[in-house]
């Protein structure tokens, strides 16, 4: 059994890379991920975690040199956030379409200009598209489950895609939280030493990245979506296993006090916990309130969405990212799009807020809920509401 | 040994590890050198090839036309790629995931991967000392994309975005010194290499692969398509790139400059431009600058060397 322990979760977050044995480890460093890269490096130089640690000079190189290494077979970790994650973003979509299988912890930051190095989910949604699978967390403890799970996912020979584990850049990256470690022999029992179907090795040289002509290019992409519309049976047999060797359950979609509610408040990441104290409350004023989270942002989880949302007649949505001079929220218009077909589908109410760092309090979503149930009512005018801006 | 010309080639290994089929231009220098380099790196070497010619000619799936492990991701990464090759394979290998054997890890580019877009990363994984020999194939111009300058274009040189017009001569700035930035990084092995000498070129590879810690080799590769020049000229040309000064060949040991081949005396700069359309729009007051740099240059170069 593990040990609960008094953590930082980015501490904690690189505790779970050492339990994974990673092999190499490519950073560079940006607030606020530097206490993971950094911890890792403490790691290595204590001979703690035999890894290789390359100081990159930019994040492109960081996870150019992790392309490399997971290409020869090494068992790869970086860890990135806000401009950091768009330096790489060329790079990301290399290293899904030559299926490779690297970790990435990005700790959520707002994007410049104006800069800012707090948290929001911009740098998140405009990766959305690169081909890589993406779990969001909301606690430190997931933090450590969903890397320890990503390290499995990844390299499991069904699905050899790189896995994004995001956690909200100082919410929860720079908090101090009670943590269940587990063991290095239960981390060992549970992921399995990376054995390689394909790498560089001069016994058996193979040759990745050939360019693709319009005669090939299509069937490459499509063979790529299908391995990652695949995916999803067997992210939920590991996180199923998961659960009978932890005892901690996920699941993509997770509903809070669901059951029978007419109006859903969906979140993602580190706020849903404070989402569900203002439920809470609510709830017990008498307000029909139910709460649902998304875990898996990709793949989309179509069904478990869609199961989780047919009996709402509302849905309010928040997202901390805007789609400049698009329909408001990513997240939003990407529920939209996947309630469109239905033929029951609750009305959307699109809220942006907590861009770069901007708390919202408990008090705060119980006004966007109010607020959102109000507009709903009387149906809405806007593409979308922004929370708590001063006029 | 008097008949060295004739023997020589018999001393190099028949083997090709760059094999034919693939869709050079004809009189393609770079494919020559790659060939050459390919026969040095030997089975044992892992490629990391950046965007460029090398990767449009030998890689369109689903054929090869390497016969060792290659992999090309982007422009400008393959420096940092190799270090994670270099870094996976070490680690690895110490804690027994694969086994220990003799493993290189060879980077190449063109000029435009090398001298521009990639250089952050070539002096990234240089500073940080990985072991691994990086090759830039110098055709002085962005060939693959159709003849725009580079920062690797020679003075006064006609591309399609230095064009020579009424108003401008071409590229009108020195083309930039690569294995000098290459030796500001205090590496231990800095060459310059061109297939018109295969023996030596084959050499400097091999050099360059068994130094311990990072290697530089900047192959001048001519570009009959793009410097505007006969396609059986290639090998002459590049001849007299060196015999003219344009472009020495020479290797910097820790730091220690030395000759590889000095001509007893250089001949005209003009010899060589007159035989690339690129330059045929240039005034005599433009080659006597480009004489005068040249012969600057290379005095500078001789004076290094012991």
């Amino acid at each position: 059994m593990g040990k609960r322990v008094g953590v930082e979760v980015s501490i904690a977050l690189a505790d779970a890379v050492k339990l994974a044995d990673a092999d190499v480890i490519a950073a560079y460093p940006i607030t606020p991920q530097t206490h993971i890269v950094e911890h890792l490096a403490e790691l290595v130089a204590e001979g703690e975690l035999d890894a290789e640690y390359i100081p990159v000079e930019s994040e492109h190189s960081a996870l150019s040199a992790c392309l490399g290494s997971a290409a020869a077979g090494a068992r790869t970790f970086t860890a990135t956030a806000g401009q950091g994650l768009e330096l790489m973003h060329e790079v990301l979509y290399v290293a899904s379409g030559m299926r490779l299988p690297i970790i990435m912890a990005v700790a959520n930051r707002a994007l410049s200009s104006p800069l800012s190095v707090w948290g929001d989910h911009s740098d998140a949604m405009a990766v959305r598209d690169t081909g890589w699978i993406q779990i969001f967390t909301e606690n430190g403890q997931e933090v450590v489950d969903q890397i320890i799970c990503a390290f499995r996912i990844a390299e499991d020979p069904n699905v050899l895609l790189p896995v994004m584990v995001h956690l909200d850049g100082f919410n929860l990256s720079h908090v101090i939280e009670p943590i269940e470690m587990p063991t290095e022999e239960e981390v060992c029992d549970f992921l399995p030493v990376r054995r390689n179907p394909l790498t560089l090795h001069p016994s058996k040289p193979v040759a990745m990245g050939d360019f693709a002509p319009p005669v090939v290019y299509t069937e490459a992409k499509w063979a790529q979506e299908q391995a990652m519309m695949a995916v999803k049976p067997t992210i939920l047999d590991i996180w199923d296993d998961f659960a009978k060797k932890f005892g901690r359950e996920y699941k993509p979609v997770e509903c809070y006090k669901c059951d029978g509610a007419k109006n859903l408040l969906f979140t993602m990441g580190s706020f849903s916990e404070t989402a569900m104290t203002a439920v809470d409350k609510l709830r017990d004023a008498g307000v029909d309130i139910g709460l649902i989270r998304l875990r898996l942002w990709r793949p989309f989880p179509f069904e478990e969405f869609r199961a989780a949302v047919k009996n709402a007649e509302t849905l309010l949505v928040l997202d901390r990212c805007i789609s400049s001079g698009g329909p408001g929220g990513p997240v939003a218009s990407e529920l939209k799009a996947a309630l469109y077909n239905e033929e029951k589908k609750p009305k959307v109410v699109s809220f942006v807020g907590g861009l770069g760092g901007r708390d919202i309090t408990v008090a705060g979503f119980e006004k966007i809920i109010l607020d959102g149930l109000e507009l709903a009512a009387k149906g809405q005018e806007r593409e979308y509401e922004i929370v708590g801006v001063r006029e | 040994m008097q008949n060295l010309g004739v023997y020589a080639s018999r001393l190099v290994t028949k083997e090709e590890n760059f094999v034919p089929g693939h869709r050079a231009c004809i009189g393609c220098g770079e494919a020559l050198a790659v060939r050459l380099a390919a026969k040095a790196f030997g089975k044992n070497t892992i490629v990391v090839n950046a965007t460029g010619c090398m990767e449009i000619v030998a890689s369109q799936l689903p054929y090869t036309s390497w016969k060792l492990p290659w992999i090309h991701t982007l422009f400008e990464n393959s420096a940092a790629v190799a270090s994670g090759v270099e870094s996976a394979l070490k680690v690895q290998m110490r804690k027994g995931k694969i086994p220990q054997e003799d493993i290189k890890t060879v980077a190449i580019g063109g000029d435009g991967a090398t001298v521009d877009i990639g250089l952050q990363a070539i002096s990234g994984a240089f500073e940080r000392g990985h072991d691994f020999l990086y090759i830039c194939f110098d055709n002085e111009a962005y060939m693959n994309t159709g003849i725009q300058r580079s920062s690797a274009t020679p003075f006064g040189a006609s591309t399609t975005t230095s064009p020579a017009g009424r108003a401008k001569a071409g590229q009108m700035s020195w083309k930039k010194n690569m294995p000098e930035i290459a030796v500001a990084h205090n590496i231990p092995y800095v060459a310059t290499a061109c297939p018109s000498y295969p023996f030596d070129l084959i050499e400097k590879v091999k050099k360059g692969l068994a130094t311990k810690g990072p290697a530089y080799i900047h192959v001048l590769s001519v570009c009959p398509t793009g410097w505007r020049c006969d396609t059986e000229i290639s090998i002459m040309l590049g001849r007299l790139a060196t015999e003219t000064g344009v472009f020495p060949l020479y290797e910097v040991e820790n730091g220690k400059y030395k000759m590889s081949l000095v001509p007893e005396k250089l001949k005209p700069v003009k010899d060589y431009l007159k035989l690339q359309r690129r330059f045929r729009h240039l005034k005599p007051d433009a080659i006597e600058a480009i004489q005068s740099r040249v012969t600057e240059e290379y005095e500078k170069l001789l004076e290094k060397a012991v």
